[in-house]
């Protein structure tokens, strides 16, 4: 059991399973006002612990957004931090004395930050962006092999969704099962350090990259800001080879009221919850039972949020039952073949209208049933992050059982351009235990691409190969086995 | 489809249930019906009671070779394993929790079903704490140790 201090009612005062670190109080600025948040938040979770929900405004209309995705995909948290307008503030680190703003739509650029800014060149053999259970797989694994990588991720965090998943994991103790996401992070990233101590591998926190340009021959070229104290520096990085672990993105749902503060991604809560350990709100209403819908469900209730119910729009649950079951003994109903209509309320969410779904998905008339409650959860899937790859011209294609465009790949999680390799939600979909396989086997691909470690690689990706096809032989992994098998087809064709 | 499949509550008809004699034992119950790839039930054994044809098949256990000692409890990350025991008039469940407060032995805590509605008064018997994940025994009506897979803890 552990405890922390925190005035808001919003910060989780104690956890069963999370150990908050008791943390120093930081003064900063909103909209010229002094307020007060701690070591360890972001400027999202600071003002939203204060319960200040509206942090931009629509490009379009005039209505106000807050957080949703809690990972800096989603741009509906921008604001200006000392004068620098569209700063991604549910990411961006908390420091003392910063001037955070609300920004009207788009902010005018101040043209100074970037005009002449020096850039420091980095030359490195593998580039490894997304420091996710793919990137840091991919990153030990190939400093294993004995290549030098750079691991850059746009987080002050390293361990991507892992740092918040409170939850066993499933699987063969190959894969850790029995041991919880937050653990498994903790594990990776001592073993990244491991390797950062003989300068195997580069950490690059706060890091963005920006961008892929044109390099000399064999050799791939990113740019990459890194943020330090909300001064930016700029890195020109070349690298022989790249693994793209750029994760995924939560999917939006169409419905009257879906911008509101107050509806957020399931994954969004998730990190507001288990790594800043602050609670959305009071009452929720979770759209969506998959694993992800189930699982954040289970941890509300364990950060003392009440779920009024689970909404499914199809006729059964998507997820395991195992995670409904936990849900439902603790006395949360699960309503399948139901939909959300509309969500309401005046510059926040105030209620719900959920309905009946027919056979044909079609809404049942008089069937709405009013929710009055302050957060609605998404929890409707995910779409992978390719925009670093449609940039460094790779074969796209729509894979729909992939989650959406993806890049085509083969076995060894090479693209379809020489020593440009992706694993995890980015080359389709699925649970971070494959997402950590195919990272390792990026990692291994990648270094032996470089000519590092020829035979023992080579035995130890085939090994990995056949765990991961292990994995998805059951019934829960048919949409990963069709997605692979199409991609497979497709570059068949191709060739 | 099963209607668990809708309602994520499975019923006693959706797995083997153990004799009386074997209950007077004790015997974990597994309600584990989907085959997800998992399996570290099966290493958790210290009687080699539970086994698996592959890591996606069902989890299988003789309950003649099963001592009830709850180490799969803990192990099992989907939290659906269970132990039960008859004993005299009583009925013994053992469950994973994990939330708060824990509760102590002695404690009078509420039973709830798989449907989290209550079905009266439990007292703990004991508490395990080996790490983050509870394992509490808790005593009911013997006749609800089939139904019994969730305790309420007063505050």
């Amino acid at each position: 059991m552990y405890f922390r201090s925190g005035e808001s009612f919003l910060r989780i005062k104690k956890h069963p399973i999370i150990e908050f670190r008791d943390q120093k109080r930081i003064q900063f600025y909103y909209n010229n006002k002094k307020k007060v948040g701690y070591t360890g938040d972001s400027i999202g979770s600071a003002l939203h612990a204060l319960d200040i929900k509206h942090l931009t405004t629509s490009l379009v209309y005039d209505s106000a957004r807050g957080f949703f995705c809690g990972i800096g995909k989603c741009s509906s948290c921008l604001m200006k931090v000392n004068g620098i307008p569209n700063v991604r503030t549910c990411i961006a680190p908390l420091k003392a004395d910063i001037h955070v703003e609300t920004q009207d739509k788009l902010a005018d650029l101040p043209d100074a930050e970037f005009k002449n800014i020096s850039k420091k060149k980095i030359d490195v053999d593998i580039l490894v962006v997304g420091g996710g259970p793919a990137g840091m797989c991919a990153s030990v694994e190939a400093a294993r092999q004995g290549a030098k990588v750079l691991l850059v991720d746009e987080n002050q965090h390293i361990g991507g969704q892992l740092i918040k998943q409170t939850h066993m994991f499933f699987g063969s103790k190959n894969e850790r099962a029995g041991t919880r996401g937050i653990q498994i992070a903790k594990d990776l990233e001592e073993e990244i350090k491991d390797f950062e101590k003989n300068s195997k591998i580069n950490l690059m926190l706060d890091s963005t990259l920006i961008g892929y340009y044109e390099g000399e021959k064999n050799r791939y070229r990113f740019g990459v800001v890194k943020r330090i104290d909300y001064d930016s520096k700029l890195y020109d990085v070349c690298c022989k080879s790249v693994i793209l672990c750029c994760g995924a993105m939560e999917d939006m749902l169409l419905f009257p009221g879906n911008a509101l503060p107050g509806v957020y991604g399931a994954g969004g809560v998730q990190t507001l919850m288990n790594v800043y350990g602050i609670k959305p709100g009071k009452n929720v209403v979770m759209v969506g039972a998959g694993n992800v819908g189930l699982i954040v469900s289970y941890q509300l209730l364990q950060a003392g949020v009440h779920v009024d119910r689970v909404i499914e729009a199809m006729p059964f649950i998507g997820g395991y039952h195992v995670h409904a079951a936990k849900l439902r003994r603790c006395g949360v109903p699960i309503f399948t073949s139901y939909s959300i209509k509309e969500v309401y309320g005046d510059g926040k969410v105030e209620g719900c209208v959920v309905v009946r779904l027919d056979k044909n998905w079609r809404p049942v008339k008089g069937s709405e049933e009013k929710i009055s409650c302050d957060t609605v959860c998404l929890a409707v899937g995910l779409t992978p992050s390719i925009r670093i790859l449609s940039q460094i011209d790779v074969r796209i294609k729509f894979i729909p059982e992939a989650g959406g465009y993806i890049a085509l790949h083969d076995e060894n999680m090479q693209t379809t351009v020489n020593g440009v390799y992706v694993a995890g939600d980015s080359s389709g979909i699925e649970e971070a235990s494959t997402a950590m396989i195919e990272g390792k086997i990026a990692g291994v691909s990648s270094a032996l691409h470089l000519g590092y470690n020829k035979e023992e690689g080579k035995k130890l990706r085939k090994q990995y190969v056949g765990d991961l096809k292990r994995l998805r032989l059951g019934p829960f992994g048919e949409k990963s086995r069709v997605a692979k098998e199409k991609i497979s087809n497709v570059l068949e064709a191709k060739k | 489809m099963k209607n668990y499949e809708k309602t994520g509550i499975l019923s006693t008809k959706d797995f083997i249930l153990p004799t009386k004699k074997q209950l007077k034992k004790g015997v974990a119950i597994l309600e584990c019906v989907q085959k997800i790839p998992c399996n570290p039930c099966v290493d958790s054994c210290p009687v080699g009671a539970i086994s698996m044809k592959d890591i996606n098949s069902l989890p299988v256990v003789d309950f003649d070779k099963c001592i009830a000692c709850g180490k799969c409890v803990g192990a099992c990350p989907g939290l659906a394993i269970f132990v039960v025991k008859i004993k005299e008039d009583k009925g013994l469940v053992t469950l994973p929790y994990e939330f708060l407060p824990v509760p102590s032995v002695g404690e009078q805590v509420s039973v709830l079903d798989r449907e989290g509605k209550n079905q009266g008064e439990g007292i703990v018997q004991k508490v395990i704490k080996n790490g983050k994940t509870i394992i509490v025994t808790v005593e009911v009506d013997k006749d609800l140790i089939m139904d019994v897979r969730n305790i309420r803890v007063k505050i």
